[in-house]
C-alpha cells in the first residue's frame, strides 16, 4: 500500500517536475521501415523519458524524399527543431547562411573529439573548427545479404565472396531463384555500383575516383573491369520487379531471392523477421573480397531558433543522442554501427561486430555523402539509374561517368 | 475558352427517345459502351474488393475476386493505425488537416474571384483587362516556375509550413480560373439592372451584396465544386509548402503507401486510397450535372 | 459593410484619375497583386536566376547559359522529354478518339444515357495520387492482372508494364486516360449537342452514313471545340507529375521521369536550384509555343467578347 502511494506520489512528483521544462521538440527523419521506426522510437523513448516531448515527423521514402522538404523548411523559416540530414556537404550552404546551430559548446562539454570513432566523422560535421551536427550511427553501403534458404532449395553453398556468387548464379537461377533483388531506384543502383566497384576496381582506384575525383582513374582499366562486373550483376538482377529497398530484403528474407547488395540497415529488416545471422542469412562486408566499409552516417542537425528555451532543449538533445545508452539502443535496433568507440556492442549480432572489428582496424574510407555534393551524386544516380534498367553498354556508362566525375564538386 | 463549356442544358438528350433497340448497330453500340464501362468500373471495384479482403485472401491471389471473408479491419487500419515512422495514427490526421486546408481556401478563393470578377465586368478601369490577362496567362505556365519563389515570399511574410501559407497558395492559384468564371456570369447581367442600382445610387458594395451574389448562387455551387475537388486533390503543393505535421490527405497517403514496414498490405492502401477518393467522389455523385459544367470550366486549370 | 463609395464612373469630373472607381481598384487588389507579384514577378525571377549557378540558395552568380547547356547535355533531361513526348502524343490522340467516340455513342440516343456518363467521368473527380496507386495495384505483376489471367491458364501471358522501362509509359497512359477521357467526352458530347438537327437531316437525305458524317461533316464543324480540348489535353500534360510520383516514382530507373519532376528533383533534392531553374523555364518555353498558335487560332484576326 505504502510503496503504491510512494510510487505515486513519485510519479506525480516527476510530472510536474517535467511540466515546468517541458519542450516539445519536432524531429524529422526518413527512418520509416521497420528495423528504422524501432530504432527511432528508441530516440523518442529516451527523450521523452527526460521530460521533454518529441514529436516525429517521419517523412516516408528514401532521402531523396525527404531532404527537399526538410531543406526547404529550413530555407522557407518554418524549421523543425532538429533533423537527419546525411552529414557531409549537404549541409554546407545551410552553415554558411547561419541557419544551423553551433553546437561547440555541447561538442566540449560531452569530449566528442575524444570519442568519436573514426574521428572523420566529426570532421564532417565541421566547418570553421565549428562543430554542427551530433554524428549518429555509421552506415556503410558495401554489403552483400545472402538467403541460406535460397542456396540450400538449390542445393548449393552459400557463398563467402562476389566471386563465388556470380559463378554460382547460374545454378541459382537455373533453380529457378532470382540471383540478385534489386530495388529499381537510382541509389540503390548506384549503392551496388559503388560495392561492386570497392571490390573489383580494388580501393586504390576507388580512392583515386572517389575521393580524388581523378576522372583519368575512372576512364582506367580498373574501372572497365568494374563496370563489366556491374553490367553482369545487372543481368542477374533482370528479373528484379521492386522498387522499394525493403522488399527487395523481403525477397532475400524469404528465399525467393540469392543476395542484395544493400547498405548495412538491410540488417535491421532481417532482424524484425527474426531471422539469425549465420544460419537464416549472411552478410559479407565489402563484398567478402576488401574490408573495408565507408563512413557515411546519419547525423542529426539542429536549425537555429529564437526560443532560448528551444535552443537550450536542442543541445540537451544533442549531448543525449550521443551518450552511449542512446548509442547502443539505436543502433541495435537499427542494425548500424555506433558512433563512438568506447561503449559495449556485445549484443550486437554477427554482422555488427564484423562492422566493428573492420571500424576497429581503420579500414575505413569516406562517404559518397562526403566526398560529392548532392548535385553530383544525383547525376551519378541518374546514370545508375539508367544504366541498371536499360541495355545501356558497360563503356558507354563508364564514358559518362567518367564525365561526371572530371566535373564533379 | 470559357465559351465552350457545356452548359447543363446541352448535354440534355434531344428528340425522341430510341425505338429501335435490338438492330445490328444497337447491339454494337451497347456492347461497346459496356465494354468501356468496364474499363472504367474495373479499378474502383478492385479497390472496394481489395480494401475488404484479409492479406492472407490476397496473397492466394485474384484481385477480382469477390471478398470470401468480409472484413472492415483495413479501413480501420488505414484510418486510425497505419503508420508512417513512429507516428501511427493513420490518414484520419492527414483528413483534419484536409479539411482545414479546404474550408478557408475555398471561401477565401471564391470571396476574392467574385470580387474580381464583379470589378471586371461592371466596373472596369484603367488596366484592368491588363491584369486579367496576365491572370490567364498565369494559369497555364508550368507551376513548377513559380515553385520557389512562392517558397521565398512566404519565408517573407511568415507563413511557409502553415495550413495558412497553403491557404493563400490555393487562393492564388485558384484565382484566375475563378475569376473567368465569375466575370463571364456577371457580364451576362443584363446591364439596365446594374444602371437601375447605380440611379438608386447604390455603390460598389451594394450592388455586390444585394444585386449580383443573389443573383448568382448557381454559380458559386459551381466554384464552389471546383474548388473543392482541386484542394482536396492537390498534391504538389501540399508537399512542398506544407511540413508533415500539416500534410493533407494526399500526401500522408502517398507517404502511408510508399512506407512500407515489412510486407506491402495492400488492402490496407486500397482502403487508405479509398478514404481519400471519397470527398470528391461523394461530391460527384451529388451534384451531378453541376459538377460537369465545374470541371469544364476548371480544367484549363491543369 | 455598406461602404457607400459613389465611384460614379465616365460622367462625373474627379480631380485625378487615380481615384475614379477607386473602390473597384481597392477590391481587385488582390487579384493586381497575384498577377504582378506572383505570376509575373515570380516567372521573371525564375527565368532570372536560371542564368545564376545558384546552388542550395538562390545566388546572383551570373554563369551565362551554362544551366542550359549542362541540361540538353543531360540524359536524363533527354529522356524526360521524350518520355513526355510519347505520353503526350499518344495522350492526346487516344483522349481525342475516345472522348469523341464515346461522345457520339452517347448522342445516339441510347438508353441509360446518365448512367454511362457518370461512369465515364467519375473518375476525374479523383486525384492523380489516388488513380495513380489504384492502377499500380491492377497491374502489380504478383497479385494483379497478370497473375489472374495466368491463374486462367495462360501461363505465359505476360502483362507487367509498370516494371519494364519499355512499357511504363504505357502503364501511365492506361491510367491517364481513365481518369481523363470522361472530361473531353463531356465537352465533345457538348460539342455534339450544339450541331443543328438539320445537318444530320440533310445528310441522311444526301445517303451519307453515320460514321462517314461524322468525319466529313460532324468533326470539321466542331473545330473549336476540339481546339479547345486539345489545349485543355496539351496543359493537363505539361504538368503530369503527381500521377507519376504515385504510381512509377520515376521508374524503373529513369524510364518513367517527367519534366516537372526533374525540375523539382534538382531544385530540392539535388540542391541545384539553378540546373532546376533552366528546366522549368525551359517547360514555360513549351507552353508558350503550344498557347502562341491557340491564342492565334482562338483570338487572331477577330475580335470576340
Amino acid at each position: 500500500m505504502s510503496t503504491t502511494l510512494k510510487s505515486l506520489l513519485v510519479g506525480t512528483a516527476l510530472t510536474t517536475a517535467s511540466a515546468a521544462s517541458a519542450v516539445e521538440l519536432e524531429v524529422t527523419h526518413w527512418w520509416t521501415s521497420g528495423g528504422e521506426a524501432a530504432a527511432v522510437s528508441e530516440f523518442a523513448a529516451a527523450w521523452n523519458a527526460t521530460g521533454n516531448t518529441w514529436v516525429d515527423g517521419a517523412i516516408a521514402g528514401s532521402g531523396g524524399t525527404a531532404r527537399p522538404i526538410i531543406i526547404s523548411r529550413i530555407l522557407g523559416g518554418d524549421p523543425m527543431a532538429a533533423t537527419q540530414l546525411n552529414h557531409g556537404r549537404q549541409a554546407q550552404e545551410l552553415i554558411e547562411a547561419g541557419l544551423l546551430l553551433d553546437l561547440t559548446d555541447v561538442a566540449e562539454a560531452g569530449g566528442w573529439t575524444d570519442i568519436v570513432n573514426p574521428s572523420s566523422l566529426l570532421d564532417a560535421c565541421t566547418l570553421d573548427g565549428k562543430i554542427y551536427c551530433v554524428p549518429i550511427n555509421i552506415h556503410s553501403a558495401q554489403w552483400i545479404w545472402l538467403s541460406h534458404a535460397a542456396y540450400e532449395n538449390a542445393g548449393l553453398e552459400v557463398p563467402s565472396d562476389w566471386n563465388e556468387f556470380v559463378a554460382t548464379a547460374g545454378d541459382l537461377n537455373a533453380a529457378g531463384t532470382l540471383p540478385l533483388a534489386m530495388g529499381q531506384q537510382g541509389w540503390q543502383q548506384s549503392i551496388a555500383f559503388g560495392a561492386i566497384t570497392l571490390a573489383v576496381a580494388g580501393l586504390d582506384a576507388w580512392k583515386a575516383v572517389n575521393v580524388d575525383k581523378d576522372a583519368d582513374a575512372a576512364r582506367g582499366p580498373e574501372y572497365t573491369a568494374a563496370f563489366e562486373a556491374v553490367a553482369a550483376a545487372r543481368s542477374l538482377a533482370s528479373e528484379s520487379a521492386v522498387q522499394d529497398w525493403n522488399l527487395a530484403t523481403n525477397m532475400v528474407i524469404t528465399g525467393q531471392a540469392g543476395a542484395q547488395i544493400m547498405g548495412d540497415w538491410a540488417q535491421g529488416e532481417f532482424a524484425v523477421a527474426g531471422q539469425v545471422e549465420g544460419e537464416d542469412y549472411s552478410c559479407l562486408p565489402g563484398l567478402g573480397l576488401n574490408a573495408v566499409l565507408d563512413t557515411g552516417g546519419d547525423a542529426f542537425y539542429f536549425p537555429v531558433n529564437d526560443d532560448p528555451e528551444i535552443t537550450a532543449a536542442q543541445k540537451e538533445l544533442a549531448a543525449l543522442l550521443i551518450s552511449p545508452e542512446a548509442q547502443v539502443s539505436f543502433n541495435l535496433a537499427k542494425g548500424s554501427l555506433p558512433v563512438r568507440g568506447d561503449i559495449d556492442m556485445s549484443a550486437a549480432n554477427g554482422c555488427m561486430q564484423k562492422g566493428l572489428e573492420i571500424l576497429a582496424s581503420g579500414g575505413v574510407l569516406p562517404s559518397a555523402d562526403i566526398s560529392f555534393s548532392a548535385d553530383t551524386q544525383t547525376q551519378i544516380e541518374d546514370l545508375m539509374a539508367q544504366f541498371w534498367t536499360s541495355d545501356m553498354s558497360a563503356a558507354d556508362a563508364q564514358a559518362d561517368y567518367a564525365d561526371l566525375i572530371e566535373k564533379a564538386d | 475558352m470559357a465559351d465552350s463549356s457545356p452548359s447543363a442544358a446541352a448535354l440534355e438528350p434531344r428528340g425522341r427517345k430510341p425505338k429501335k433497340t435490338f438492330s445490328r448497330a444497337n447491339i454494337f453500340l451497347y456492347g461497346t459502351l459496356i465494354m468501356v464501362s468496364m474499363y472504367y468500373l474495373l479499378p474502383l471495384y478492385v479497390m472496394v474488393v481489395t480494401s475488404l479482403k484479409g492479406m492472407p485472401e490476397i496473397r492466394m491471389g485474384n484481385i477480382f475476386g469477390p471478398p470470401m471473408e468480409i472484413t472492415f479491419e483495413p479501413w480501420v487500419k488505414a484510418w486510425s493505425e497505419a503508420c508512417t515512422g513512429i507516428n501511427c495514427d493513420g490518414l484520419s490526421r492527414g483528413f483534419g488537416n484536409s479539411v482545414r486546408i479546404l474550408i478557408p481556401s475555398v471561401l477565401m478563393s471564391i470571396v476574392i474571384a467574385s470580387v474580381n470578377g464583379y470589378a471586371l465586368a461592371n466596373w472596369k478601369f484603367k488596366g484592368s483587362e491588363v491584369f486579367f490577362t496576365i491572370l490567364i496567362i498565369g494559369a497555364f505556365i508550368p507551376y513548377q516556375t513559380m515553385l520557389y519563389p512562392i517558397v521565398i515570399m512566404l519565408r517573407e511574410i511568415g507563413l511557409m509550413g502553415s495550413i495558412w501559407g497553403l491557404v493563400l497558395v490555393h487562393t492564388v492559384f485558384g484565382m484566375p480560373i475563378l475569376t473567368l468564371l465569375f466575370r463571364n456570369y456577371f457580364a451576362s447581367v443584363p446591364e439596365e439592372l446594374f444602371k437601375a442600382a447605380r440611379v438608386d445610387g447604390a455603390g460598389f458594395w451594394q450592388i455586390y451584396f444585394q444585386i449580383m451574389i443573389p443573383m448568382a448562387l448557381p454559380i458559386f455551387v459551381v466554384a464552389i465544386i471546383l474548388q473543392v475537388t482541386g484542394i482536396w486533390n492537390d498534391f504538389l503543393f501540399g508537399v512542398i509548402y506544407t511540413k508533415p505535421a500539416t500534410y493533407p490527405m494526399t500526401v500522408q497517403l502517398n507517404n502511408i503507401v510508399n512506407s512500407v514496414q515489412g510486407i506491402k498490405e495492400y488492402n490496407v492502401n486500397m482502403a487508405a486510397t479509398l478514404l481519400t477518393g471519397l470527398v470528391p467522389l461523394i461530391i460527384y455523385f451529388a451534384s451531378g450535372k453541376l459538377f460537369v459544367r465545374g470541371i469544364a470550366a476548371g480544367a484549363v486549370k491543369g | 459593410m455598406t461602404v457607400v463609395s459613389d465611384p460614379r464612373p465616365r460622367s462625373a469630373k474627379r480631380p485625378s484619375r487615380l481615384f475614379k472607381n477607386w473602390m473597384a481598384k481597392i477590391a481587385s487588389l488582390p487579384m493586381i497583386l497575384t498577377a504582378l507579384v506572383v505570376f509575373l514577378g515570380g516567372t521573371a525571377w525564375t527565368v532570372t536566376y536560371s542564368f545564376t549557378g545558384s546552388r542550395m540558395l538562390p545566388r546572383a552568380k551570373w554563369v551565362g547559359l551554362d544551366q542550359y547547356e549542362r541540361l540538353w547535355d543531360t540524359d536524363r533531361w533527354i529522356i524526360s522529354i521524350k518520355n513526355l513526348a510519347i505520353y503526350g502524343s499518344c495522350s492526346m490522340i487516344l483522349t481525342l478518339v475516345l472522348g469523341f467516340s464515346l461522345a457520339a455513342c452517347l448522342d445516339r440516343k441510347i438508353r441509360f444515357e446518365s448512367a454511362f456518363r457518370t461512369i465515364f467521368l467519375y473518375p476525374f473527380a479523383l486525384s492523380f495520387v489516388v488513380t495513380g496507386l489504384a492502377w499500380q495495384w491492377i497491374l502489380n505483376p504478383d497479385f494483379g492482372l497478370q497473375s489472374v489471367v495466368r491463374s486462367w491458364g495462360w501461363e505465359s501471358f505476360a502483362f507487367n508494364p509498370l516494371n519494364d522501362p519499355n512499357t511504363v509509359i504505357f502503364g501511365l497512359l492506361i491510367a491517364g486516360l481513365w481518369q481523363g477521357t470522361g472530361l473531353i467526352m463531356c465537352i465533345m458530347l457538348a460539342g455534339l449537342r450544339g450541331i443543328d438537327e438539320d445537318i444530320w437531316k440533310a445528310a441522311r437525305v444526301d445517303g451519307i452514313g453515320t460514321v462517314k458524317t461524322y468525319v466529313v461533316v460532324i468533326i470539321p464543324m466542331m473545330r473549336p471545340v476540339f481546339i479547345t480540348a486539345l489545349v485543355m489535353i496539351a496543359s493537363g500534360i505539361i504538368k503530369l507529375y503527381d500521377l507519376v510520383v504515385a504510381q512509377t516514382g520515376g521508374g524503373p530507373g529513369l524510364a518513367s521521369e517527367v519534366p516537372a519532376k526533374y525540375v523539382i528533383e534538382y531544385m530540392f533534392r539535388a540542391q541545384n536550384l539553378g540546373q532546376g531553374f533552366a528546366a522549368s523555364t525551359m517547360m514555360l518555353c513549351s507552353v508558350v509555343i503550344i498557347l502562341i498558335p491557340w491564342a492565334y487560332l482562338e483570338f487572331g484576326g477577330r475580335k470576340r467578347g
